[in-house]
């Protein structure tokens, strides 16, 4: 395209990442699916990782949930849950299995599934 | 079961069916509408998280000890909508302030792409926004909210211009408050998704 007509400030070359370079890639991403494996929880834990422990009783949530439902940052539940999945107290799953992530029909099937929800 | 499904459950856990869970951002400037079209659209009641603006990481030993923290917090809202074959999709309402760099590349980690409001009544307030995804190299698309008190009308070419858009990039006019409006919007986006060619991340 050629150069900006409007008044909006070009982006530096410099300054783009072309969508691939995070240099700190998160460990739990804010759409991983923790659950509570079962496990007793031993005691002594912390006040924080039982309440998350509690949060997961009725149900998966993703880090991004329990952030909301524990009214934690999602920095703090990242390192609470890391915690839990060491100690085999939480189970934590990827959001969407990484070969599908831009899978064409994963893209097809979130716009079927849209237009179902039209006309309701 | 111990734990049977009940009206007191705030319907937060994710449902038993849920497989892939993907996200879309909803990203603009305040007061542009962001925290509606998730509302109209999200079968959870809009959650937020609150965000510290520099991301320090913090000791956890206890609850009271990180939300004594006093720093500068923003609110992120975001809404789910379950759909069929379980796939679960999130919107995240993401402001697109400059200062807000930090938060917006962990927030767009993962994401397919992002939808930018426009406010019709102040267009250059979008800018900002649109130079964070484009940063990114999130694909995206713009809806534009037009609000009654808006200064003027614009056609669609002298929108396109004073956002100076890519002649692919999706322009769709949104009313955030109705459904089917905020739905067809995040339908131009996922088309836009679908038809780009060659897609970039593959
Ligand atoms: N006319 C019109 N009004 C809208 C539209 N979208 C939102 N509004 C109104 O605009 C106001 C602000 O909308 P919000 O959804 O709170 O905006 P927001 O982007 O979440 O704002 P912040 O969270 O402060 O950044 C509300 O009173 C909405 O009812 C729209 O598409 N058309
Ligand atoms: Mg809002």
């Amino acid at each position: 395209m050629t150069g900006r007509r409007g008044g909006r400030p070009l982006v530096p070359a410099y300054l783009s990442t072309g969508g691939v370079a995070r240099p700190s890639r998160p460990q739990l991403e804010r759409l991983t699916v923790l659950s509570g494996s079962g496990e007793l929880a031993p005691a002594g834990l912390p006040a924080a990782q039982l309440a998350l422990l509690d949060a997961l009783r009725g149900g998966s949530l993703t880090v991004m949930e329990a952030a909301a439902l524990l009214e934690l940052p999602v920095s703090a539940v990242r390192v609470l849950a890391a915690g839990l999945v060491d100690r085999s107290l939480v189970l934590a799953r990827a959001p969407i299995p990484p070969a599908e992530r831009f899978d064409p029909d994963l893209l097809k099937r979130v716009a079927d599934g849209l237009r179902a929800l039209k006309h309701n | 079961m111990a734990y049977a499904p009940s009206s007191t459950t705030s319907g937060i856990h994710l449902p038993d069916t849920a497989r892939e869970l993907v996200k879309i951002l909803i990203a603009g400037p305040f007061g542009v509408g962001k925290t509606t079209l998730i509302d109209s659209v999200s079968e959870i009641r809009p959650l937020h998280t609150e965000e510290r603006l520099s991301e320090a990481s913090v000791p956890v030993d206890d609850l009271d000890g990180v939300r004594e923290k006093s720093t500068t917090t923003v609110a992120i809202d975001f809404g789910r909508i379950s759909l069929p074959g379980g796939i679960v999709l999130y919107l995240f309402g993401t402001p697109g302030q400059e200062r807000f760099r930090a938060l917006w590349e962990d927030i767009s980690y993962g994401a397919l792409g992002a939808l930018v409001l426009v406010d019709s009544r102040r267009i250059d307030a979008s800018f900002d926004v649109l130079g964070l995804v484009e940063e990114s190299g999130l694909p995206y698309a713009v809806a534009f909210n037009s609000f009654p008190d808006a200064p003027r009308h614009h056609t669609e070419e002298q929108l396109r211009a004073a956002l100076d858009l890519e002649p692919g990039t999706p322009l769709v006019t949104c009313d955030a408050r109705d459904a089917n409006s905020s739905i067809d919007a995040l339908l131009a986006l996922v088309q836009h998704l679908i038809d780009r060619d060659p897609p970039e991340r593959r």
